[in-house]
């Protein structure tokens, strides 16, 4: 039974990931850069969401939307002033932007609300499954963190597949100059896209810190550096690869630290990660596309 | 229609096109012909936006073009179709008609009937992902595609590019029947011979200049043309 109830928490941490995988991987799709900040996203609407349940005392739902507008409008900005100026340039000149995008989220968040974790409270407030006797335990949150993320998968499947912008947003991932050549403005989609990534960072930063409640500062980086590396396992690019890349990583997590060495769990699964790409190097979905002259 | 007034072109330190004018009037077919590297491509891409001059004027429809971004230009009615097709290979070829028609929000079902019937081929392909098309077929929809917005002037870059000598007949038929239908054409092509059949006039290119200017039939005939590009 133990071995079912870690099944079921790793897929539940698998799935914070898999969303945050899912931003990463959209925006490295389409803006071909990887935006090392999108971790701290996360900590941003976290914080946001815990303030305005905290200090306002407004309901969880407002707390979410608060935070999903305040970090698409972040992402958007920090897209326009960071990342925009740098289009052309080498690619490592707009890395390095985006870890030093990522250090000035932390500091202010540390400035605005201190280095000192804040207790975060749950969002889903209705009670545990508890099946077999009570040997298994389903919590609120691991059903509404899985709920979300099949939402989330499906909607972003639907949206690349079947929308205008949608399409367009693969245009532009696949020829950028192309995609420009049909009228399609590769400013205005890489904007959408940062707004839609980091929306999706706001519900995983508040999903995050409803299963594991300290909320710091340094609260999005090392989910933020997992679901890059889910991105990148899953085959970066491609949508159902993040999910399955976070999903495969939250359960080795979660077996890891069950089974093997709690504090060896992330060498555990950096090491799962070097030798699927040594066999695999476009990740377990990713695609080789090869090109006909 | 389309009036380029002595246009400078650099890649970084690089002159690429030099002190380049040419002008395509209404309803003509002009070509620019020249060796590989002469500078074809780059004008294109500078009349599209793609590449913006550091001298000289861009005049479409008697408006400056010289400095628009390329994707505010089909608005206006100037299509690209870019040398090697740049067709969307991960998606399917009807999607790529609908990116074709991204400025009209919709994708309306006389167009892609117009297009089918210049291109049957395509039709019978709608649901295929383009990557796996033929060269010929990714030619056809490549023009296809640009024509889904309704171009006034249609700027096709090496059309002929790595087709066999049947497909690139057919392509050049295709071109004189979109012309016959009222689109004006500037063919950009290294197969001077196939050029200078259809073009009203041309512009010979050599190393970013403009050496030579008439007619399609005097050009065919110049001893100049014939040595270097139509093998003597």
């Amino acid at each position: 039974m133990k071995i079912i109830q870690y099944l079921i928490n790793g897929i539940s941490i698998g799935s914070v990931y898999a969303i945050i995988a899912l931003g990463y991987t959209m925006v490295y799709g389409i803006a071909k850069m990887l935006n090392f900040a999108h971790g701290d996203i996360i900590m941003v609407g976290a914080y946001i969401s815990f303030c305005v349940t905290n200090y306002l005392g407004l309901p969880v739902v407002v707390s979410i939307l608060a935070a999903m507008a305040v970090c698409t409008a972040l992402g958007m900005l920090i897209e326009a002033l960071a990342y925009k100026p740098l289009r052309g340039t080498p690619s490592l000149a707009v890395l390095i932007t985006a870890i030093g995008v990522s250090y000035f989220l932390q500091n202010a968040a540390q400035l605005i609300w201190s280095s000192s974790p804040k207790n975060y409270t749950s969002v889903v407030t209705f009670q545990p499954l508890r099946l077999a006797g009570g040997q298994l335990v389903i919590t609120g949150e691991v059903i509404v963190t899985i709920i979300a993320s099949i939402v989330i998968m499906v909607g972003l499947t639907w949206f690349t597949g079947k929308t205008r912008t949608g399409k367009a947003m693969r245009a532009v991932s696949e020829d950028r100059e192309a995609a420009e050549l049909m009228g399609i403005s590769v400013n205005k989609t890489i904007s959408t896209t940062f707004a839609i990534g980091s929306a999706l960072a706001a519900i995983a930063g508040v999903l995050l810190c409803s299963t594991v409640p300290t909320l710091q500062p340094t609260t999005g980086s090392m989910p933020g550096i997992r679901a890059f590396t889910a991105a990148v396992l899953g085959g970066i690019g491609s949508i159902p690869g993040a999910m399955l890349g976070g999903i495969l990583l939250g359960v080795i997590e979660t077996f890891s630290k069950a089974y093997l060495s709690p504090q060896f769990s992330d060498a555990i699964v950096f090491g799962v990660l070097i030798v699927i790409l040594l066999v695999k190097p476009a990740g377990l979905l990713g695609k080789q596309v090869q090109e006909k002259v | 229609m389309l009036k380029v007034e002595n246009i400078d072109v650099y890649y970084g330190a690089i002159h690429a096109v030099k002190n380049v004018s040419f002008e395509v009037g209404d309803g003509e077919i002009v070509a620019l012909i020249g060796a590989n590297g002469a500078g074809k491509s780059t004008i294109l891409k500078t009349v599209s936006g793609l590449m913006h001059p550091r001298t000289g004027t861009i005049t479409f429809c008697g408006q400056n073009i010289t400095h628009t971004e390329a994707y505010k230009l089909l608005r206006t009615g100037l299509a690209h179709v870019p040398e090697g097709r740049r067709i969307f290979l991960q998606m399917s070829v009807q999607e790529n008609l609908e990116m074709g028609a991204y400025i009209n929000k919709s994708v309306s079902q006389e167009d892609l009937e117009m297009v089918f019937n210049y291109f049957p081929r395509l039709k019978e392909r709608r649901k295929q992902v383009a990557g796996t098309l033929s060269g010929g077929e990714q030619q056809m929809l490549a023009m296809s595609r640009a024509l889904m917005s309704h171009p006034k002037l249609m700027m096709l870059d090496e059309p002929s590019m790595g087709l066999a000598p049947i497909i690139v007949d057919q392509v050049f038929g295709i071109i004189k029947e979109l012309h016959k239908s009222g689109t004006t054409i500037l063919l950009v092509e290294q197969n001077a011979r196939k050029a200078l059949q259809i073009a009203d006039r041309a512009y010979v290119l050599e190393t970013g200049s403009i050496t030579l200017t008439g007619t399609g039939v005097e050009l065919a005939k110049s001893d100049e043309v014939r040595k270097a590009y139509l093998g003597g």
